[in-house]
């Protein structure tokens, strides 16, 4: 297969990736936040302290984290029907594909925010701030650079998702690589295809990296910096731990 | 003998003492009035966790009068921190009642964790200063000091001319676009001091302001309190471990053990009050009889008795050797109080004669050995 001949394809695959994880990615970051805020804030000795609540909360993200996302792709096709009209296509796919992250991202979200400081907490509250006020102006700003980098994570994490998505003819690099590369024995197309993958994810890790940097520099917080991860998609999949291992159980 | 000046300098902008630095014109009540601005009353704070309980506050009854400044001091697990907390309801009190500037806060806590809208708006009424600062990092130094206002709803602009004018007042002027890890202990303490007053706080709460602080940064904090006090007539209540700060800044004081308020009363009244712990840890004198036929006696001065020349009148009127043991003389409080051991030939019996002259003097008398033995005691408590 000719460079000419690949082009198109590859064109075609990297937006549709694009479009998918964009889309999933910005509805995981609009549900997981608040349900990993809520997650703190009802635990034990939280500001909504609710044992039952939390309980509840935690284990619906437990078990949504813990299916493999092609069965969660099936399980969910009848609401992705409900939802999208169909279960074919990249629209179908961002259901599933949202449904997956929103408890990852929720996680990250949690373990970011117990990171602040109890006492800026305490200082807000003793000039009278609320809890909305708390969470709007201590606890989402101060665990900003933290988010940020959790969301970099879920990005990396649905980019390997997604390839699954070429199952219910979403498309993208995944989908190129097993139908060109392996079923067709193409090999070149799906060399062509992970070095594709391999750069789109280090410069989204790098990106997401630079801007917790950039942030982390500007509150000059007194901890170590995010370490900055540089290029070659080996290094980046495994410095988000979680996200490969995500992504290995599937396969 | 004469009277060592205040070490205590301070590297504020010189329009900020104007109204109150009079030197010693100044008297140190004048701010002081008899409306009890906070009230405890049988504060009890239990803690439970797993089975256990632990009494924090064990019924502590506590006044504090409008334009003081009210030190309590204790050793850390004393209740200090609880009793503080408390008092702006971030800990709610087991039983007890709180009541700031007539507002009996403990009435409008409700059932819940959660703070009702009545509680906010009276902790908003409430300045507090932490040991850690707790400014946000995110925000710059005016933005932090700007956030008590955005939660009270002011404007954009009121906002930031109160914020820029707090900021003048503490002596930060120029760091208003700094970010908090920019600054040095001191100066977020500051900031934190400028937060506080952001609400326009008839009652400030200082818990261990200067506990982080080194010792020279320690005394420009706790002189701009005191200045901020006189100046604003703002009532202080801080929590400390550290002797000296009562000593430099306090009006009245409260000594913790256990959950307990052990002793209590303005810095003159405890001085005055015959083996008082907390006035013997305030002024500890060292200094141990030279022989066994002595008589040891600890004298303290108080205003116009310390610049008397009580010793050397008493040593021509009845004709008898004095040996100075150890002596002070401080400012506590602004008040200047001197105190002295000395030794006289003679067991107690022979000394009731010259001890009764001393007495005549206005001086106040401890005898050790026959009513002091506190006052050894509690010379630990005062490193």
């Amino acid at each position: 297969m000719t460079w000419s001949e690949m082009r198109p394809l590859l064109e075609q695959a990297c937006w549709d990736t694009l479009y998918m994880v964009g889309w999933s990615t910005l509805i995981a970051v609009l549900g997981g936040l608040p349900l990993g805020i809520l997650l703190v804030l009802t635990d034990r000795g939280g500001l909504l302290q609710n044992v039952v609540a939390n309980k509840v909360i935690g284990q619906v993200v437990n078990v949504a984290r813990s299916m493999p996302f092609i069965i969660l792709m099936v399980a969910l096709m009848s609401f992705t029907r409900s939802i999208v009209g169909t279960t074919i296509g990249r629209e179908a796919a961002i259901v599933p594909l949202a449904i997956g992250a929103i408890p990852f991202f929720a996680r990250l979200v949690e373990t970011a925010v117990r990171e602040v400081d109890g006492g800026l907490v305490e200082a807000v509250q003793s000039m009278g701030g609320n809890t909305w006020t708390i969470v709007r102006r201590v606890l989402v700003p101060e665990s900003l650079p933290s988010l940020i980098s959790s969301t970099t994570t879920t990005v990396v994490a649905l980019i390997g998702y997604s390839a699954m998505a070429g199952t219910v003819g979403a498309g993208g690099l995944g989908d190129i690589a097993i139908r060109y590369g392996y079923q067709r024995f193409e090999t070149e197309l799906m060399w062509v295809t992970v070095a594709v993958l391999a750069v789109v994810i280090s410069v989204i890790q790098f990106a997401g990296d630079y801007a917790a940097r950039s942030l982390h520099r500007r509150g000059g917080r007194s901890g170590p910096a995010p370490r900055l991860r540089l290029l070659t998609a080996k290094g980046s999949s495994s410095g988000s731990g979680s996200a490969s291992a995500d992504v290995g159980k599937v396969a | 003998m004469s009277v060592r000046p205040s070490p205590y300098v301070t590297e504020l902008p010189a329009h900020i003492f104007s109204p109150v630095r009079g030197g010693t014109a100044t008297p140190a009540y004048s701010t002081v009035t008899e409306t009890p601005v906070i009230t405890t009353s049988g504060l009890t704070k239990v803690y439970r966790s797993s089975g256990r309980e632990v009494t924090a506050l064990d019924g502590v009854d506590l006044h504090v009068r409008e334009g003081e400044v009210y030190g309590v001091i204790g050793q850390s697990g004393a209740g200090k921190s609880s009793l503080i907390r408390c008092v702006n309801l971030l800990e709610r009190p087991t039983a007890g009642t709180v009541t700031v500037a007539g507002q009996d806060l403990t009435a409008l806590a409700g059932r819940g964790p959660r703070a009702g809208r009545e509680l906010r708006r009276a902790r908003s009424r409430i300045g507090m200063v932490f040991q850690h600062f707790n400014l946000l990092s995110s925000r710059t130094v005016r933005d932090n000091v700007e956030l008590p206002l955005e939660i009270l709803g002011k404007s954009g602009r009121e906002r930031s001319r109160k914020a820029l004018e707090l900021l003048d007042l503490v002596g930060l002027a120029d760091k208003a676009g700094a970010y908090p890890a920019q600054l040095s202990g001191g100066q977020k303490q500051r900031v934190g001091i400028a937060r506080a007053l952001a609400g326009d706080p008839k009652v400030l709460l200082s818990d261990e302001a200067t506990s982080a602080l080194d010792p020279e940064t320690t005394r420009s904090i706790l002189q701009l309190l005191r200045d901020l006090n006189r100046q604003l007539d703002l009532t202080v209540l801080l929590i400390t471990h550290e002797m000296d700060v009562v000593k430099s800044i306090c009006d009245s004081a409260a000594l913790m053990e256990n959950g307990r308020v052990v002793e209590s009363g303005t810095v003159s009244e405890l001085l005055a009050t015959p083996g008082s712990a907390l006035a013997s840890a305030l002024f500890p004198v060292s200094g141990d009889a030279s022989d066994a036929d002595r008589t040891v006696v600890d004298v303290t001065f108080q205003g116009e008795a310390a610049t008397q020349p009580v010793i050397s009148q008493l040593s021509r009127t009845y004709n008898i050797d004095i040996s100075i043991l150890g002596a002070a003389i401080d400012t506590v409080g602004g008040l200047q109080v001197g105190r002295m051991r000395i030794e006289l030939p003679g067991g107690y019996e022979d000394n009731v004669v010259p001890i009764g002259f001393l007495r005549e003097q206005g001086l106040q008398i401890d005898v050790v050995g026959e009513a002091g033995p506190e006052a050894l005691l509690v010379k630990e408590g005062a490193k």
